[in-house]
């Protein structure tokens, strides 16, 4: 039996409003690493919810290592590690006191897993008298982090861990990941960037409480539908417009410096036919190439073209 | 259990590392029972008075000696005329104005009836009330003196004794009142304030996912404060046996044991308030708002209950401080025992009661 499992769970928080979730299923295999990609609102945070007990849904059916959410919550909570998406510790008890706190709570003691939350807590320790408030938002989360894993759960709930992260926090915090789903710990990871999905074994694409898509990022990235292209010129937002207005362009949105596009049907005279337009309508310097789509694109296609 | 008292020492790392906690918890009890025994008071000392004096003579003037001795009134002026009554009235300058007529000591040697005319601002009736009677007083007193073998026939005379507090000292009424007051307003604001900081601060929902009960985290939460709170209590009767001349006529036990069963059902109060409440503010505005005034209103100390229409004595009866008023005036100012105060404390005990189950029943094993 897989360890965590969803089966067509909804949940409301408002009658008659859209519900956040609707008849969400999916299943996280045993030492996963699983990631809920989307965005802000997309009902990521209600799904941990749900799974670490502290919600009940209104239909559907979930269990977490083999326990039922709603019957046998109290297993639930002895055995998993949840970080939830605010910075949740004691902002007034130092580091140590966070950890040796959360420790005695799970009935457990620093010394006793201390193999497994060393890597992070290291990192810590030098400001182990430091009140947890006063940590830059990196610090933050690695100490949350080993809070969550004080007590070696078997599954691990993480939403959102690296928002309000630095760039290189986060790749050191994904870093760690890796190390735990090793040791063996079912990890379910939310995030909002969409380029953190590829450092997931699956992923669950989820958009205002809808499943898009489930599968293995490579697979996710492969099934995109037909090419996909960036434009590049000196002014893109001017390029915009004229762009979405060709006939033949099923999607074009702005990625970063570059516009990404992609025809209705592929063709080999498609690019060349595009900028002889751009350039009837006065953009001379436009330069398209083929690119690989990555999960960015595969959600916006997903949102336009749900199955 | 060693989870249990973890969870008690962290909340005494909250306390003793806010400032604003520390305040309420130790400064609110020492200026509550400073401002309510020294600048709250129903006693009116040192009034302003005016003498007019047309008798001139020995008896005017020993009588006006005698009201000046007295700590209750200042002379403003002693040699007035009648028309400076009325002015020095509506300045506001007096309170109250005794005038001597022409013959004043005559009549009085000459057995006739010695008349004096006391006039007080009435705008205020308690004061006027209070500084006519104390004239009164004054003038009896020198009747007296200067004739104590006065043969009225039929005279009746009231001997009046002050029992427990002879000296109508008035903080003897309002620290008992005090305490409750205090009590009630630390345990519920501190305890439901700290509950609702961990849902604002997310750490509530940690503490929900593991495997520590949540029937604990409230019991963990209260413990600290019972204790504090008991600190508090002790603070409450040094200050006002030392600064206030409290007398503790009854047993230091008792009190103690009645204290904490009071201070018990504060706090399940306030972890009440904390299960309806989702921000720190609105705890702190019903803890402190909507506590202070029923208990200051229905507690007795300062409005008697005896004078209320019924249906708000009714609504006394529901208010824990009531009954704990009650019961520490009959201990610490009678000396009574708990032969005495045993029903109020069954009823005390038994609103605790109903107040921790409804608190432990009412506290949330999931978000919202």
């Amino acid at each position: 039996m897989d360890t965590v499992v969803l089966e067509n769970i909804s949940k409301s928080y408002i009658k008659n409003a859209p519900p956040a979730l609707e008849n969400v299923s999916f299943s996280v295999k045993k030492g996963e690493l699983f990631g809920l990609i989307g965005p802000d609102g997309a009902g990521k945070s209600t799904i941990f919810r749900i799974l670490t007990t502290l919600l009940l849904s209104d239909a559907g059916k979930a269990t977490v290592a083999g326990y039922d959410v709603v019957k046998d919550f109290h297993q639930i909570r002895s055995c998993v590690g949840y970080m939830p998406g605010k910075f949740s510790l004691y902002q007034d008890l130092t580091v140590e006191e966070n950890l040796n706190f959360f420790a005695t709570l799970f009935g457990t003691t620093i010394s006793e897993n201390y193999a497994l939350i060393k890597d992070i807590y290291e990192q810590s320790a030098p400001f182990k008298n430091r009140r947890a408030g006063k940590l830059s938002g990196g610090m933050k989360q690695k100490l949350a982090l080993s809070c969550a894993l004080v007590h070696r759960p078997e599954v691990l709930f993480l939403d959102e861990p690296t928002t309000g992260v630095d760039a290189v926090s986060r790749q050191e915090f994904w870093d760690m990941l890796k190390r735990l789903k090793n040791e063996g710990i079912t990890i379910v990871v939310s995030t909002p960037y969409m380029d953190e999905a590829s450092l997931c074994e699956r992923i669950a694409l989820i958009q205002t409480g809808h499943i898009l898509s489930i599968d293995t990022p490579d697979n996710i990235v492969a099934a995109y539908p037909g090419k996909l292209y960036a434009l590049r010129a000196p002014k893109v937002h001017l390029l915009l417009p004229d762009t979405r207005r060709y006939a033949g362009i099923r999607q074009c949105y702005a990625a970063g410096e570059k516009l990404h596009i992609a025809f209705k049907e592929d063709g080999k005279d498609h690019p060349a036919a595009l900028l002889t337009y751009l350039k009837s309508k006065g953009h001379q310097t436009v330069a398209i190439e083929e690119i690989r789509p990555d999960i960015e694109d595969c959600f916006i296609e997903k949102l336009s073209n749900p199955q | 259990m060693k989870q249990f008292m973890v969870f008690v020492r962290k909340e005494f790392y909250h306390v003793f590392r806010d400032r604003r906690t520390l305040l309420i918890l130790f400064g609110l009890p020492i200026m509550q029972i400073l401002l309510f025994g020294y600048a709250l008071t129903t006693e009116i000392k040192n009034a302003e008075i005016i003498v007019v004096d047309h008798a001139g003579d020995a008896a005017s003037q020993q009588l006006t000696t005698m009201i000046t001795a007295s700590k209750y009134f200042d002379i403003n002026s002693s040699t007035a005329s009648d028309q400076d009554i009325y002015k020095a009235f509506k300045q506001g300058k007096v309170k109250c104005a005794v005038v001597f007529p022409t013959g004043f000591g005559n009549d009085l040697l000459n057995g006739q009836v010695a008349q004096l005319q006391v006039i007080a601002d009435a705008s205020d009736p308690n004061t006027a009330k209070t500084l006519t009677n104390y004239i009164t007083a004054i003038v009896a007193d020198y009747q007296q003196q200067v004739n104590p073998t006065a043969n009225i026939p039929m005279r009746i005379e009231p001997v009046t004794r002050m029992l427990y507090n002879p000296e109508l000292n008035g903080s003897m009424n309002f620290v008992p009142g005090v305490m409750a007051l205090v009590l009630m307003i630390i345990c519920t604001t501190l305890t439901s304030v700290s509950i609702v900081r961990e849902k604002e601060m997310g750490t509530m929902e940690i503490l929900l996912v593991s495997p520590f009960k949540p029937v604990y985290v409230v019991l963990a939460k209260a413990v600290p404060y019972l204790a504090l709170a008991m600190v508090d209590f002790v603070i409450i009767l040094i200050l006002s046996v030392l600064a206030l001349e409290m007398p503790v006529r009854g047993n230091l036990v008792l009190l103690f044991f009645e204290s904490t069963l009071f201070i018990i059902s504060c706090l399940s109060l306030g972890l009440l308030i904390s299960s309806v409440t989702r921000s720190q503010q609105t705890a702190m505005m019903v803890s402190m708002m909507g506590m202070m005034l029923p208990t200051i209103l229905f507690t007795g100390f300062i409005f008697p209950l005896e004078n209320m229409p019924l249906p708000l004595q009714l609504i006394s009866n529901l208010l824990p401080s009531r009954w704990f008023y009650v019961i520490v005036k009959a201990v610490m100012l009678k000396g009574l025992g708990i032969g005495v105060v045993w029903k109020e404390t069954l009823v005390l005990a038994g609103m605790t009661l109903v107040l921790l189950t409804i608190s432990i029943k009412s506290f949330k094993t999931r978000l919202s």
